[in-house]
């Protein structure tokens, strides 16, 4: 168990003007799981392409001990035919070709250029069954759920005789059920005695899998944490993260709440693609002015749907149902409609539908409401620098100007121009839907300060979160939704991550 | 990976301006460059009064679409049609004044109708149909073509009346003549005076706008960039307006050209409208849930386009003085070349009306130019085709070593 298999040494890297990763050193020993934790921009996923010759020896600083000898990878290649293997976080499957094809991308089973198609066939069905899947080999990967393209990745790996996987944030997009089944196999790799690096945000699944925990900031390494030495508790890894102990992860806010802003009474609505199936059904719910409301739910559950669906029905067909704003019936069958009767929604994926990346903050700010600093269709280019520095001032985006691209910005930054760029709408009730998705520790407490803010301002927020306590920390009440239907709703006292499940686990053995 | 998030208020050194802003500079700098060897390998013929005024007539219309064709691709499309657009407005214009007998005045409106609806009737399958804009103007442009030999009969149509020509072959009067120092050398006076007034309007917007730059905190660029660039295009303009001068004067096309280049360059720049597209181009989902009705925008920049290369038709017809069914064949590629060689992105939301009207000139020249240079027509395919290629490398070029 004390065998090293892997330890980097003295690694420095840099970019252009930035010490990406400084003098860092990292061991790994053979068959355990290793956890690699910091902040977004501490060097985590830099490091993992050192080691797998994404830079290329001579690139770096420092040396790469692997299986007891120096390595010098020049390519990906080099790296795999030695077993380590590195899962990115974003899947690198082609959606129309079938799982086979998937798993023998580049590596086919073929004879002087003709593939091998039984072969072919046979090897998939051994190692999605290795990883749990009863799936066809034919299937296209479109039709398979994230949780499940990420299984079809590891079985792409196993294909490769892997001996180190490194997995890059596997569960970022993984419901609670698909995430445990993946670790559960990480462990079960384990007890077969091979070795894994795992990059995560989320602390309570290092907890439970991992051996050692290396945590990294800034570009340098802070500390390695012995897991079966110690009692490791999510506090003390926060600890290190950040650089100091995080009193509270939630800004304190004292709920001042008034009048019901939105409010949708039996909203129906029925799948994008598949247009005979119901898929969100009577779902009604308020929010007031001055209220946090949180909807949880698994991934699936219509969380995202029911957002969108309201907002312009940007989302389904055959939607019928009603909303009112203070009691008034509003029309939202548009966009532009739904913003004017003063929603806003921020979507869940910011880089494809919440900014557009090539285009500065400035511009990013007054997209939704370009009117408001212009007069007869010509901007005004004084008052928009201007509303595009309040907001940069007012929400502390961290950039050199108004004028730097939001594709360079960090993902807390970006999420700061997205909320920006709604502010400037000035909505009454602002839908959120994931706001801190893929966001550090320390930025994540900027938007909970900004939301709270909007809250004392008297608007209406409705956060869809996928992470539970985020939702309990910041809510004043929760729907749970499941299958299409709100389950449940919870009074701040009420909630808890155990009744939140429990409302989840109730609904599923009803329908 | 690492994102700088840090505030940094160092001053980029002229070096940095210029590494950063070269694509601009240096599409101004090959265009002088090109103009100067083929200035010199025609031993001076290019620069003469006459042929800056064929220049002229020979790449309005290019120029002209290239506005249009900017916005489409900048929208993140591109439209084949636009050749076959030409040939069939050219067509109907002259069965209009020819074979009726209609007045002018009725005429040109009808015809900027027609190609509106033509550009129409491809931007709803585009827009609203969602058919990718390739394969629809793929299939507007060989039924365009098929219409235009339908309508002729598969022969050619003309002369026009002279009202019509004016569009194409006119000159402003002068009525300024009065002013006219030495009326031995110089022919027509508005050309000099209207060029002066334009660059001095030009040096003062550009000192006005680095002032209210300045007021507001937003950077400049350093001031030996904007004198050089003042002074290069000020000379290049009064030497053109000069010679122009000795000859006929404007061209009435060259009076059609700088409305609308300034017009466009306007609505790119600072109208709500260009905005959206450039935002449209960027991301059109984002832009769509902003609550921006993209399908409408998309719409309306093929009508654009229609109306555009109707004018386009308009003036090569009234040009040639005769509408044939084989009129501007290949003239797409044109535009659309000059497009990217101004640095318009493939995948849209990038791209500026500038650089399109340089790159239509870039070609222009070049075409002007070898064929005074006696060059066959097929080497001047040849050349063009790899002066695209290097302006499209030098911009991915300077992209990815940007990225480091």
């Amino acid at each position: 168990m004390d065998n090293i298999i892997l330890e980097m040494r003295g690694i420095t890297k840099t970019f252009p003007g930035v010490k990406a990763l400084d003098n860092v050193s990292f061991k790994v020993r053979e068959g355990e799981i290793h956890a690699l934790v910091g902040e977004n921009g501490a060097g985590k996923s830099t490091l993992m392409k050192v080691l797998s010759g994404v830079y290329p020896a001579g690139t770096y600083e420092g040396e790469i001990h692997y299986d007891g000898e120096e390595r010098r990878f020049s390519t990906i290649a080099d790296s795999e035919e030695l077993g380590i293997i590195i899962i990115h976080q974003e899947l690198a499957l082609v959606p129309l070709l079938s799982i086979a094809e998937n798993i023998f991308l580049g590596n086919e089973i073929a004879d002087k250029g003709v593939i091998h198609w039984p072969q072919t066939f046979s090897r998939t069905q051994e190692l999605l069954k290795k990883v749990g899947l009863t799936e066809s080999p034919a299937t296209l990967i479109t039709d398979i759920g994230v949780g499940k393209q990420q299984l079809v990745e590891i079985a792409k790996a196993l294909s490769k005789k892997v001996r180190l996987l490194i997995l890059d944030e596997p569960t970022a997009s993984l419901n609670e059920t698909d995430s445990d089944a993946l670790l559960k196999l990480l462990m079960e790799f384990r007890n077969q005695g091979m070795t894994s690096i795992i990059i995560s945000h989320k602390l309570n699944e290092i907890k439970k899998v991992a051996d050692q925990i290396t945590i990294l900031r800034d570009g340098g390494t802070v500390e390695t944490l012995d897991c079966h030495k110690e009692d490791i508790s999510e506090d003390r890894i926060i600890k290190g993260m950040v650089g100091r102990a995080m009193e509270d992860r939630y800004p304190p806010r004292e709920p001042k709440i008034g009048d019901t802003l939105l409010e949708v009474k039996n909203w129906n609505v029925f799948h994008q693609h598949h247009r005979d199936r119901q898929f969100l059904h009577d779902v009604s719910f308020k929010v007031r002015a001055g209220e946090v409301v949180g909807i949880a739910g698994l991934m699936g559950a219509g969380r995202t749907e029911t957002a969108m669906s309201i907002f312009g029905k940007s989302w389904g067909h055959k939607i019928t149902g009603e909303v009112t704003m203070r009691g008034q019936p509003v029309d939202v069958s548009t966009i532009p409609r739904a913003i004017k009767a003063g929603l806003a929604y921020v979507t869940e994926d910011r880089k494809q539908l919440g900014l557009v990346l090539i285009n500065n903050i400035k511009e990013n700010t007054t997209l939704a409401n370009l009117s408001a600093v212009a007069a007869n269709g010509v901007i005004d280019e004084r008052q928009e620098r201007k509303v595009a520095g309040d907001y940069r001032t007012k929400l502390r985006i961290r950039s050199h100007s108004i004028y730097q691209e939001a594709v360079n910005l960090s993902g807390g930054n970006q999420q700061k121009v997205v909320l920006s760029k709604w502010l400037f709408t000035n909505p009454e009730v602002l839908i959120l839907d994931e706001p801190t998705r893929g966001i550090d520790i320390g930025a994540k407490y900027e938007i909970y300060t900004i939301i709270n803010q909007l809250a004392a301002e008297g608007k209406g927020i409705l956060m869809i979160s996928s992470e539970m306590p985020e939702l309990l920390g910041t809510c004043d009440r929760i729907y749970v939704m499941n299958e299409g239907r709100i389950v449940a709703e919870l009074s701040k006292e009420e909630a808890s991550q155990e009744s939140i499940m429990r409302a989840i686990m109730r609904s599923g053995e009803k329908h | 990976m690492v994102a700088d998030t840090s505030t940094h208020t160092t001053k980029p050194s002229i070096g940095d301006y210029l590494r950063n802003n070269i694509r601009e500079y240096g599409l101004l700098v090959a265009l002088v460059i090109i103009m100067l060897f083929f200035q010199f390998v025609t031993s001076g013929v290019l620069f003469r009064p006459v042929n800056i005024t064929n220049l002229v007539l020979q790449n309005s219309f290019i120029v002209i679409m290239a506005l249009g064709m900017l916005l489409i691709i900048v929208a993140g499309h591109i439209d084949l049609s636009v050749g076959s657009i030409v040939a069939f407005v050219g067509a109907i214009s002259a069965i209009m004044l020819v074979k009726w007998g209609l007045p002018a005045i009725v005429v040109v409106p009808a015809c900027l109708v027609v190609g509106g609806i033509m550009g129409a009737a491809q931007g709803y399958w585009v827009a609203y149909q969602k058919i990718p804009s390739f394969i629809v103007t793929l299939a507007g442009m060989l039924v365009f073509r098929g219409m235009t030999y339908v309508v002729l009969g598969g022969r050619p149509i003309g002369p026009f009346p002279k009202d019509f020509q004016i569009l194409s072959t006119g000159f402003v009067p002068d009525f300024l003549y009065f002013l006219n120092p030495s009326p031995e050398i110089i022919k027509n006076m508005v050309a000099l005076v209207a060029v002066l007034a334009l660059v001095g309007y030009a040096i003062y917007a550009g000192i006005r706008n680095r002032r209210i730059n300045e007021q507001h905190g937003t950077e400049n660029e350093p001031f030996v960039f904007f004198a050089v660039q003042m002074a290069v295009i000020g000379v290049v303009a009064l030497f053109i307006g000069f010679q122009l001068s000795t000859y006929r004067g404007l061209p009435n096309v060259l009076i059609v050209m700088g409305v609308l280049i300034a017009a466009y360059t306007f609505v790119t720049t600072r109208s709500t409208i260009g905005r959206r597209v450039y935002a449209m181009g960027g991301n059109e989902k984002a832009t769509k849930l902003s609550g921006i009705n993209t399908e409408r925008l998309t719409f309306y920049a093929f009508v654009n386009m229609g109306v555009l290369a109707a004018l386009a038709g308009m003036i090569i017809t009234a040009r040639l003085n005769s509408a044939t069914p084989k009129a501007g064949v290949g003239f797409e590629l044109d535009v659309i070349a000059a497009c990217f060689i101004g640095g318009a992105s493939a995948s849209g939301g990038v791209g500026k009306i500038t650089g399109a009207v340089i790159g239509a000139f870039i070609m222009g020249v070049m075409n002007n130019g070898m064929s005074i240079m006696g060059i066959g027509i097929d080497y001047q395919q040849l050349i063009k085709g790899l002066v695209l290629l290097a302006a499209v490398f030098f911009d991915v070029y300077n992209k990815n070593k940007g990225k480091g």
